[in-house]
């Protein structure tokens, strides 16, 4: 014998909601306050320890050569309206737009092709394979011989750290298309260019901005060492490595840090605008 | 052994479309080179009645996917041939359509575009034809508030649904399900089952049903037939004599429990012996079967 009890579900409440702009979501957001505390602890131990050697004249390791943050604030704040540093930001990121560019317009057919051609893979692969582990800055010497100005030669090598990445990733992101949706599609009647341009193209996209955040960062690296390599004569014209550069040879240690932290910024700022596109391109992956 | 009981009356009404016939003849495919050769199917022959949904089953890993690929004309068979109405199939078309395992949903496409993209790839009638069709089909599925989700956002069953009706918009002649509810939860396998089969009972369109479920085969199935362990061949035919529309309680019968039981017999005899032959080559790493 069972007895079963039924309840009724009860009416649920009226929503009481109201979408909270953005704003309000951040600042209601533990983990942003979270970061906030890391941030400012991490200046406070900085300023501390700057506090330690120059007021109290005790030798910290590392510190005592390190200008405190406000040292490196003041500096900053002298450097900001200076136009020579914003062309030193403007030089770079030219470089690394265009080696960038270049880069994805190269890479991306090219991984493409690797993918969906078995002879070109056999081809292109192994010479491919070959090139992929030497280092961008190896290359440095060879471009500047190479290339007729060292614009180009930095560009050229810029181009190439981010080159390989692109390609391996797009290579990578088009042969583990779930076989399913290009069988799925064929039986709806797809001819090969409907399989490329419907299935793999889109499919591949994902491992496109992958490969786009990982060589944009490696992008970074790559100009800034460059610029240092090549110099900043008349001819480069500068950059933020240079910047940096010119700053240790003129011996402030405050002008190396600004140039460091606004590297950061700019790297940070780049990565940020291929997660924005890449959210508009790819709406899917925003979907929850 | 090999049960044969009259199949039920059934009332086809015939129309245009989905009463197709397939046969299998001594259909054979194996796998490897001459040094290491895996026989999948040998000398396979069935055949599917118009207008019948015929379910495949058989032991894991015996060979019940690979017959999918070849009915769908994925994969070719080394000899025999499948013909479809007649007619040899070569290579995959829109008169058979595929209901994946797990489903197979572009996911960078909304269940709309999902649905709408067979016949807009192949042109066939005007956008707003196409449109009327698509959201015909949406609305029998109960999907037709989701048609600008993606897949992602819509539940197992949903995403089911949704591979049901992209398969449908193309009119095939056989509809090929490739254990297509494996995956559910416990809730929602009966209520796709159900669904499914009233949406079966509605037309009749031929279909091809491979599962793992011998219960659910028997819910589901005008014919039953049961494969032997690798190299796959047939080892029973049962018919399943329950009337349409199929009910739940139906299930409780003592025919079904006969039934069920002949199948499991036969089933548990084929996976004892691809147990021992895993078992026998398992030092040589080429155990086929699933786990």
């Amino acid at each position: 014998m069972s007895a079963v009890t039924t309840l009724e579900p009860a009416a649920p409440p009226p929503p009481a909601f109201r979408r909270r702009s953005k704003l309000e979501r951040t600042l209601s957001n533990a983990a942003f306050w979270r970061g906030l505390v890391g941030l400012l602890a991490f200046l406070l131990i900085w300023q501390a320890g700057g506090f330690l050697h120059t007021s109290l004249g005790l030798e910290v390791p590392f510190f005592s050569k390190l200008p405190a943050p406000t040292a490196v604030a003041g500096a900053a704040s002298e450097v900001v309206v200076q136009s020579g540093y914003w062309m030193s930001w403007v030089e770079s990121v030219k470089r690394v737009m265009a080696g960038f560019l270049i880069a994805q317009l190269i890479g991306i057919p090219f991984g493409l092709a690797l993918a969906v051609n078995r002879y070109f893979r056999d081809i292109f692969f192994p010479p491919f394979e070959i090139l992929r582990p030497i280092p961008p800055l190896a290359w440095v010497p060879a471009a500047l011989i190479f290339w007729p100005t060292n614009e180009m030669s930095i560009i050229f090598v810029t181009f190439l750290g981010a080159f390989f990445t692109i390609v391996i990733n797009v290579l990578g992101g088009a042969r583990t298309i779930d076989v399913r949706y290009l069988r799925a599609a064929q039986s709806m009647g797809a001819n090969q260019w409907h399989l490329f341009s419907r299935i793999i193209l889109p499919g591949t996209l994902p491992s496109i901005f992958t490969g786009a955040a990982v060589g944009m960062g490696i992008t970074w690296n790559v100009v800034l060492a460059a610029e240092m390599v090549s110099g900043g004569g008349s001819q480069s014209g500068g950059g933020l490595g240079f910047f940096i550069w010119s700053s240790y040879m003129g011996g402030s240690m405050e002008h190396i840090i600004v140039g460091m932290i606004s590297i950061g910024i700019a790297g940070y700022l780049s990565s940020a605008l291929i997660r924005v596109i890449g959210e508009r391109v790819m709406p899917w992956r925003r979907a929850f | 052994m090999v049960t044969t009981v009259p199949p039920s009356a059934i009332d086809v009404t015939d129309t245009a479309t989905g009463k197709s016939r397939v046969e299998l003849k001594n259909v054979s495919r194996g796998f490897g080179d001459e040094w290491d050769r895996e026989e999948v199917i040998k000398n396979l022959t069935f055949e599917i009645k118009p207008g019948d949904l015929t379910c495949i089953v058989g032991p894991s890993g015996c060979g019940k996917s690979t017959i999918v690929n070849l009915v769908a004309g994925y994969d070719t068979p080394e000899s025999g041939e499948i013909l479809l109405n007649g007619s040899p199939v070569r290579g995959p078309g829109k008169d058979r359509m595929v209901v994946f395992q797990e489903t197979a949903l572009m996911p960078w496409q909304t269940t709309y575009d999902n649905v709408v993209f067979g016949p807009l790839l192949r042109g066939e009638g005007t956008r707003a034809e196409i449109d009327k069709e698509a959201r015909r089909l949406l609305d029998r599925v109960g999907l037709g508030d989701f048609k600008k989700k993606y897949p992602s956002q819509l539940s197992g069953g949903m995403q089911r649904r949704a591979e049901l009706a992209r398969a449908l918009i193309n009119k095939p002649l056989l509809l090929i399900m490739d254990e297509p509810f494996r995956g559910l939860d416990a809730m929602s396998r009966p209520l796709m089952q159900e669904f499914f089969l009233r949406l079966f009972e509605e037309n009749r369109r031929t279909n091809l049903f491979v599962t793992s479920e011998i219960e659910e085969a028997i819910f589901l199935a005008d014919r039953l037939i049961v494969l032997s362990n690798r190299p796959a061949q047939v080892r029973a035919i049962i018919e399943i004599p329950l009337p349409r529309p199929r009910q739940f309680h139906m299930m409780n019968s003592p025919e079904v429990f006969e039934i069920k039981k002949q199948a499991l017999e036969i089933l548990h005899e084929e996976a004892m012996k691809s147990f021992r032959g895993q078992a026998a080559r398992g030092d040589q790493g080429r155990a086929q079967a699933h786990p």
